[in-house]
């Protein structure tokens, strides 16, 4: 049972905050021989598999290293092109790791904007009156969680989908975003949150709720 | 506590985001904008909150999106392999409908229009056989339950 992440988006739809508590990398590394089985093709700065599924490399997963070295987007280390690379038969056998790309900050901003308005549109295409917008969003690895407050700030949590207990953990999130963000006198409102006492409160909070444990008064 | 569970609609999109099929039972409010902009709106954020949930996602998916719930509804999303895609408003009493929403693609829905030679795949579903099986269908779940006007 684990919290995966916490997003906290403000009014405008702009990411103010994000921790990755704990991500699970699936990553996958095998050698391969001239030629290549596996469709690799260019998407968003990166090779992706696009065809070729086996061995627990997936259709998505990117080409994270050759040879033991990080690759660079589409690049390898020392700067060639991974797909010419990779169709010269001099450079084989080769060893390449495969795995769910990480995300970069840009588009952490992105898929949080794009949150905010689905929010909205959930809310819009209520069948019932007085709908707030989507508060939690399930699928069959994670559940996603969204509390947003009266002043439109929104706390996101990404977490395992048996876990329980985030309700309470979203209110604690609020709590010390307003005892260690707000009442901090350099922070301005609707920025991004760069406080050390919110990042070390947050961190022990996820702790806890991890636990299932409860947040007694006080803590 | 006397909780009431009821269906609220139901949403039947091909492929290409043409709306085949549209039910309500127990509809307390319209979205406020024509039918035709509602089911483009309907589709255009599936759409997204899959493209959303595939990035996002900490590991590799099977399903995919499942279900989302707010204060006040919950929606039930199943796409079949072809791209057929099942969405079906809930009141929040109601849990897993994927199984439901799937035995509505295979009993009903590949029943009268696939195995249906004067049914054109890509155009709304014209066939009353359909829509009456589907209705029946929708009565006949154990949370189904019309609430006093």
């Amino acid at each position: 049972m684990a919290i995966f992440s916490v997003y906290v988006v403000n009014k405008a739809g702009g990411l103010i905050y994000q921790y990755d508590n704990y991500v699970p990398r699936t990553e996958v590394e095998k050698t391969f021989s001239f030629p290549l089985d596996i469709v690799l093709k260019i998407h968003d700065e990166k090779v992706i598999v696009s065809f070729g599924q086996r061995d627990g490399i997936r259709v998505g997963h990117a080409v994270l290293s050759i040879n033991g070295v990080d690759v660079n987007g589409k690049y390898t280390a020392e700067g060639k092109e991974i797909l010419e690379y990779l169709k010269d038969p001099s450079n084989y056998p080769v060893s390449i790791r495969f795995g769910r790309a990480r995300l970069s900050s840009n588009e952490k901003l992105m898929l949080a904007s794009m949150f905010h308005s689905l929010f909205a549109i959930g809310s819009q295409l209520s069948p019932e009156a007085g709908s707030s917008g989507i508060e939690m969003l399930e699928t069959d690895m994670f559940k996603l969680h969204c509390f947003q407050t009266l002043t439109g700030i929104k706390f996101i949590v990404l977490a395992d989908p048996r876990q329980s207990g985030i309700d309470a953990l979203l209110r604690k999130i609020y709590e010390i975003y307003s005892d260690f963000a707000l009442k901090n006198p350099f922070y301005s409102l609707e920025m991004p949150i760069r406080c050390e006492l919110f990042d070390q409160n947050l961190k022990s909070a996820l702790e806890i709720a991890e636990k299932a444990g409860t947040f007694g008064p006080g803590s | 506590m006397y909780t009431e569970m009821t269906v609220h609609n139901l949403y039947i999109f091909d492929r290409n985001g043409t709306c085949l099929h549209y039910s309500e039972w127990n509809r307390k409010k319209q979205a406020g904008i024509s039918k035709e902009e509602e089911f483009k709106l309907m589709y255009g954020m599936l759409f997204s909150i899959r493209s959303f949930v595939s990035k996002i996602s900490p590991l590799d998916m099977k399903d995919g999106f499942i279900a989302f719930q707010t204060s006040r509804y919950k929606l039930h999303y199943y796409e079949t392999p072809t791209g057929i895609k099942l969405v079906m408003n809930t009141d929040l009493g109601v849990q897993n409908c994927r199984d439901i929403l799937h035995q509505l693609y295979s009993t009903v829905y590949v029943e009268c229009i696939v195995k249906n030679p004067l049914c054109a795949l890509g155009e709304t579903l014209q066939s009353e056989l359909f829509s009456s099986r589907l209705d029946s269908f929708i009565r006949a779940l154990p949370f189904f339950s019309v609430r006093a006007a």
